[in-house]
């Protein structure tokens, strides 16, 4: 299993324009990431998004470290961003070939050398996940489901030690968001999950409860969700 | 906090190209002067004024590229038939009116929501690229003097400067919208370390 | 449903769908100086019988052909009325013949050029910057984003259209523009931070 681990880290923003110059966005957190599927949960405007963009250098530590297996994510960005897969809420923004086949043929082309090998590499991917009929549809034309299945597949491919996901579900109707969910807390690499599905992250090993920038609570899934539920009502 | 990353500008270069072929494509505007304008211009003076003279320049030779086989710019024509046309003066222009434009408006970025400010930039680019490259070929391709070439691209001015008043407004809402996109590059983005480049 | 819904390209195997992209645009290109450099009746009649042959042998189907003189019908027919009036006939014959027939050549370029074999020569020519700095794959990722990029766009656009009738505004183009770049801003951003989190700016 792998292990992220924040130290004493604090995220600010430049707000040009705004009142004040300068506003924090994650106080000072320290974390030790080690348990399999790890939930952050939290109102809107929390800092979930930002705690989990830190894992893979998408946002960087205005000071304290970030580090994913023994490596310094301001560091060893290449490094880091190979080992860490990162799923995001709209597939649109996700998937940026024409086609079907060439997204995840994107996404091979560290492991397969050729045009024609990675193309067919593409296509046993895609089958894996059943999706082998739409490889050469045009991306655009995919149902949202589709898309975020897909979207998936591709970070998958290269075999991630770590998935970071950021409310993977939200846009997906009931159906979809249960096949996703169901299918990233059946993965055996670590995952960080962030969500508003609070039984999604009652099915995690460990769930953080961020609020106003900051992990307000932090244990076994039942306890945190119980508590945000309370604090909530 | 939010680092800025080659990707995005890659992301940004092509999304505006894309943004100035449906412009170009999107049924022209009906005038009641009887030429009808397409939007194309303005794709390109916004591009520049919104991405930046390097970004804007290298979206609008993206455009122009990708239209050498996509029918993609405006008047239907498939692709490259431009270039040995009448027109070909304009589409040479267009990068060049992108990059002076982005120049002007990023030179004064702390002003880059300030509609007079975008508005002379843009029309001061169209004016000394536009309106001198097109009508000069439009002469040399269809054997037409300066004096007559340059009185049909006279033409285009009203619709032109219709067109700098749309794109002024709608780009200072963009730096609005996103004010970090014409702030300086923080000394932060430079990427990983040197030793780790060799993988 | 086909992959590129762009696009006037149309396969075969005639020479000029084995030619190579940068030998049929320097073609293109010094015909049209030729056409400039020696104005003349021979000239154009030469060119036009060139592009005729050229149609044929690349198997350019009529309807094509015609789609692509129609965008230009009209500024063809206004020029050649003017330069009869103020020239005479057979000037406006050489002139306007000269362009028609290099607008169906370039129609020969575009059903005989696919979007790959384009994009693979651009990314080969610019193999050799890379020493400066020029990344030729982020290059070839430009081209595919940016065709993928128009019909989201165009998605884009007819709901900002919807959303500004709506609400009674689709006669003020501000009020379905500005979302529409906006969007297009923060989409590009996404876009650059999933690309980023593949790993692709690391290459
Ligand atoms: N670039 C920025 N400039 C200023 N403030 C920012 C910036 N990025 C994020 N913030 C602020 O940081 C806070 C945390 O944002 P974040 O996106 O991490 O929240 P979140 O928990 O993911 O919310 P949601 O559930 O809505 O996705 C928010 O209040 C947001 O307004
Ligand atoms: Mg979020």
């Amino acid at each position: 299993m792998s292990r992220i681990e924040l130290d004493r880290v604090v995220v600010r923003a430049a707000t040009p324009g705004g009142p004040v110059p300068e506003v924090t966005v994650l106080r000072e957190t320290t974390l030790d990431l080690t348990e399999q599927r790890i939930a952050l949960v939290g109102p809107n405007g929390s800092g979930k998004s930002t705690l989990a963009r830190l894992v893979n250098g998408l946002v960087e530590p205005t000071s304290g470290r970030v580090v994913v297996d023994g490596l310094d994510v301001a560091k060893k960005g290449r490094e880091v961003r190979r080992r860490v897969g990162f799923v995001f809420t709209d597939p649109s923004a996700q998937l940026v070939m024409p086609t079907v086949v060439e997204d995840v043929a994107l996404s091979l082309r560290h492991q397969v050398r050729g045009r024609e090998e990675r193309a067919d590499a593409a296509r046993g991917v895609l089958a894996s996940y059943g999706l082998e009929e739409l490889a050469d549809r045009s991306v655009h034309t995919l149902s949202g489901g589709q898309r975020q299945l897909l979207a998936l597949a591709g970070v998958l491919a290269t075999d991630p030690a770590v998935l970071v996901a950021d409310e993977p579900t939200t846009l997906l109707d009931l159906r979809n968001a249960r096949m996703i969910g169901d299918l990233l807390l059946g993965l055996p690499q670590q995952l960080v999950l962030a969500t508003h599905d609070l039984d999604l992250a009652l099915r995690c090993d460990r769930v953080l409860l961020v609020d106003d920038g900051t992990v307000v609570a932090d244990g076994a899934p039942d306890e945190v969700v119980a508590h945000y539920r309370a604090s909530a009502g | 906090m939010t680092r800025r990353t080659p990707t995005t500008d890659v992301a940004l270069i092509a999304g505006f190209a894309a943004l100035i072929a449906v412009c170009a494509i999107l049924p022209d505007i009906k005038t009641g002067v009887g030429v009808p304008y397409s939007l194309q211009t303005f794709g390109v003076l916004l591009t520049g004024a919104v991405l930046g003279p390097v970004r804007g320049f290298l979206s609008v030779v993206l455009y122009l590229v990708a239209g050498l086989v996509l029918p993609i710019y405006s008047g239907g024509a498939s692709g490259i038939s431009h270039y040995s046309g009448v027109t070909a003066g304009y589409l040479v222009a267009f990068p060049l009116a992108a990059a002076l434009c982005g120049y002007l408006v990023y030179r004064n970025h702390r002003n880059a929501t300030q509609f007079t400010l975008v508005f002379t930039c843009g029309l001061l680019s169209s004016f000394v690229f536009v309106h001198t490259l097109g009508p000069l070929n439009l002469a040399w391709r269809a054997d037409l003097s300066l004096k007559e070439a340059f009185s049909f691209d006279a033409a285009y001015f009203p619709g032109d400067i219709a067109k700098n008043v749309v794109m002024a407004l709608i780009a200072t809402a963009v730096h609005r919208a996103f004010p970090d996109l014409a702030a300086r590059r923080s000394p932060a983005t430079t990427t990983d370390e040197p030793a780790t480049q060799s993988a | 449903m086909t992959a590129s819904p762009l696009g006037d390209y149309q396969p075969g195997t005639s020479v000029f769908h084995q030619l190579p992209v940068g030998a049929k645009l320097l073609g293109l290109l010094v015909l049209s100086i030729v056409a400039v450099s020696f104005r003349g009746v021979p000239t154009t009649i030469g060119l036009l019988v060139l592009a005729v042959a050229g149609c044929v042998v690349a198997g350019v189907r009529l309807r094509r052909a015609a789609r692509a003189l129609r965008g230009v019908l009209v500024a063809m027919t206004l020029l050649a009325a003017y330069q009869t009036w103020q020239r005479g006939g057979e000037h406006a014959f050489v002139v306007v013949g000269a362009l028609v027939a290099l607008l169906l050549l370039a129609t020969v370029f575009t059903t005989t050029t696919s979007v790959e074999r384009m994009v693979d020569a651009i990314t080969r020519w610019l193999g050799p910057f890379r020493r400066f700095g020029v990344n030729p794959e982020l290059v070839a990722l430009a081209f595919s984003l940016m065709i993928r990029g128009i019909p989201l766009t165009l998605a884009i656009a007819g709901e900002t259209r919807d959303a500004a009738r709506a609400r009674g505004l689709e006669r003020n183009p501000r009020a379905y523009l500005t979302p529409l770049v906006i969007r297009v801003v923060a989409h590009a951003r996404a876009t650059g931070d999933a690309l980023h989190a593949r790993g692709l700016g690391d290459d």
